[in-house]
């Protein structure tokens, strides 16, 4: 049975995770997702709720059965905005942090296993890369292009900006597992340097990548919303980012208007919750000694223990 | 016994030496001598045991034969032929065809991301030819069998956690005879394994050398070597001192450091205190700092034997017979010696370099 089960896994059979904390992030996370892919149809197709219309005579609105999360200064629905805004800060958040995740692998892993000529000059790269500080680039470069180009420049900023300190980590890991003998041992089997990087060292790094992937995610989500905060974002997409700009500018935060910022705001920590859970999971990946027993054979090993202790008493 | 031709020897090293470069603060041009010019030769179907202890440069010579390492100074061999540090994935693959290592620790020579199926699959796809996936599922299958991992198919799906330290040593092995290898450098193979295991481990390597293959067994357990190994080479601080065949070596063992470690070895036939040559308690001290290492023989500091020379010269072979040689001013006829003028007279010639008489004295002509 266990060998089925795994020889499944092996060929690439999927299998829900065991965990049950890796199970809440990837729900939390595929409602996010849901969210983000489907919400802006339903909302606005399907309810005939509008983001961005206008209604000065609802503005300010508690939450009611007319608006489920209140209304802004200007009357537009919030729950609207909540749900067409999560595409783009779902989409900034995941395309940066692809970016600039796969930017540190590369040249952290590359660096670290290759040694020598390549490692000095990715060092460099990484270590200028390093000191220019981020946050003020990110507003120079955002407030030159100033929103154009749309949610796609903004993730670039973010994503280029910010994979310096992830391929440091990186480096100094690979060049601990560099001399590991198992390394050692796939450059005797003949291996090549690229399936040593790709099949040895990053499998065996998986949970500090996605880790830091996760993390990524959820800072370039901090950062979008940080700059959109700034009015430096192209203020007139939705996002959660520039809800939180809108509502600072009417002063939502004085005038009590809670349903305002506070959904944008849990929204934001709620997906790097998600990314938190999930990254138990992603031990598993790499420490396989972490994997709890198919479910299978725990209920069978309980089943015995249960006929055992009948047959006894 | 040994099916091929076992007068040539596959794989050899000639006058390799290794120095590696220290580095950080006060260390600057500072260097290890791990390795002084060493000459040895791996013959098909026999087992050549290094002994040294920790820091003697025996896993330093493994891994320049497994070009793990490039040496400082001299070459390698594969039949005869020199091999260029082999740079190229292309190379490489062409020379790990021949030549496989066994590692010390299989906890940590073994991937912990693959399974058991993808670790010995792998070298048979790169090196056995095979190419689909039911003929590599055979032949993995073989190669666990060969190794006693039976039932083979409960082992196959396994990852290296879940096997034992024993079992994994085992799947290293298969890992290294998978791409069907003439040399087999095992560099300690057997050394964190349990004592129980140990034996059929090396009963394992046993029937590999039946088959023809080279090995050379590195260890620091001079009487485990005796069990199996055909010729015995004892290396100290990064010199050879002493080479013959394993059983002659260890019951008449002619250089003091041989003599030390023969003494030091657990030996339950042995009732009484090992036999001292002082009198007093075994030769004082311990290995010498590497970086800095003493002229002449490296022994001298330790050696009851030491005379004046022995700080000055590393002392010429002494050939004790066709088999056994050692280097030791002891067995020199006429101890105190004018320095030759070359100290490390480290020669491939087959006959004794001396026309002296070959020295047949007892232990007891050293002062």
């Amino acid at each position: 049975m266990s060998v089925d089960a795994a020889a499944v896994a092996a060929r690439g059979g999927f299998r829900l995770p065991e965990n049950r904390k890796v199970r809440a992030g990837l729900a939390l996370l595929s409602l996010f997702v849901l969210l983000a892919l489907l919400g802006p149809f339903v909302v606005e197709d399907v309810f005939g709720m509008s983001a961005t219309a206008i209604d000065t005579s609802a503005s300010m609105q508690p939450p009611s059965s007319a608006h489920l999360l209140g209304t802004t200064a200007t009357g537009e629905d919030v729950l609207a905005q909540l749900v067409v805004g999560s595409r783009i800060s779902l989409l900034v958040g995941l395309t940066a942090a692809v970016i600039s995740t796969t930017l540190s692998v590369l040249v952290g892993v590359a660096g670290g296993y290759l040694g020598g000529r390549p490692d000095a000059l990715l060092t460099v790269v990484t270590n200028v890369s390093l000191v220019i500080p981020s946050l003020p680039l990110l507003v120079i470069v955002a407030s030159y292009v100033k929103g154009r180009g749309g949610w796609l420049t903004v993730a670039l900023i973010i994503g280029l900006t910010s994979w310096p300190w992830g391929a440091r980590g990186k480096r100094a890991q690979t060049l601990s597992l560099r001399r590991r003998d198992f390394v050692l041992a796939a450059e005797m089997t003949g291996e090549s340097r690229w399936w040593i990087i790709t099949r040895e060292l990053i499998p065996t790094l998986a949970p500090l990548i996605s880790a830091s992937f996760l993390g990524a995610v959820v800072l370039s989500m901090f950062a979008d919303a940080g700059l959109a905060f700034m009015g430096l974002g192209n203020i007139n997409l939705t996002s959660w980012g520039s809800m939180l700009y809108w509502a600072q500018n009417a002063s939502a935060l004085p005038r009590g208007a809670w349903w305002w910022f506070v959904p944008p705001g849990a929204c934001i920590a709620l997906v790097g919750l998600a990314a938190g859970l999930v990254n138990f999971g992603i031990d598993e990946i790499a420490n396989p000694r972490l994997r709890r027993a198919n479910r299978d054979i725990r209920r069978a090993a309980k089943a015995a223990a249960k006929r055992a202790h009948r047959e006894n008493s | 016994m040994p099916p091929t031709d076992a007068s040539k020897p596959v794989l050899e090293a000639r006058k390799v030496s290794k120095r590696f470069t220290l580095h950080g603060p006060g260390q600057y041009g500072k260097e290890v001598h791990a390795l002084e010019p060493v000459t040895l030769a791996l013959h098909p179907g026999r087992i050549t045991a290094l002994v040294g202890e920790s820091g003697s440069g025996k896993s330093t010579l493994a891994r320049l034969l497994a070009l793990a390492h490039p040496p400082t100074s001299g070459e390698i061999r594969l039949d005869g032929e020199r091999i260029a540090a082999a740079r190229t994935a292309r190379g490489k693959r062409a020379y790990y065809r021949q030549v496989q290592m066994v590692f010390q620790d299989p906890f940590s020579s073994l991937s912990p991301v693959h399974r058991v199926r993808h670790i010995l699959g792998r070298p048979l796809q790169l090196h056995g030819g095979a190419q689909d996936k039911a003929a590599r599922e055979r032949q993995t299958v073989e190669l666990l069998e060969r190794v006693n991992l039976t039932p083979a198919d409960q082992f196959i799906d396994k990852f290296p956690h879940e096997l034992s330290g024993g079992q994994r040593q085992r799947v290293a092995i298969a890992r290294a005879l998978a791409a069907r290898p003439r040399v087999l450098l095992g560099d300690e193979p057997v050394s964190m394994l349990d004592v129980s295991i140990r034996l059929d481990i090396l009963n394992l390597l046993g029937s590999l050398r039946d088959d023809g293959l080279a090995i050379l067994y590195i260890t620091h357990d001079i009487a485990g070597a005796r069990y199996f190994a055909d010729e015995i080479k004892v290396l100290y601080a990064g010199q050879l001192v002493e080479s013959g065949p394993g059983e002659e070596l260890v019951r008449d063992p002619r250089h003091p450091y041989t003599r030390l470690l023969v003494e030091s070895a657990p030996d339950p036939d042995r009732i009484a205190p090992p036999p001292d040559p002082d009198g007093d308690d075994a030769p004082p001290g311990e290995p010498p700092s590497l970086v800095d290492p003493p002229g002449g023989c490296r022994f001298h500091p330790r050696c009851p034997l030491a005379v004046p020379q022995c700080a000055t010269t590393f002392p010429p072979r002494t050939h004790l017979s066709a088999k056994r040689w050692v280097h030791c001013w002891s067995h020199d006829a006429g101890v105190p010696q004018i320095p030759q003028a070359d100290p490390v007279p480290h020669t491939d010639c087959p006959v004794p370099h001396t026309d002296r008489p070959v020295p047949h004295k007892d232990k007891d002509n050293s002062p």
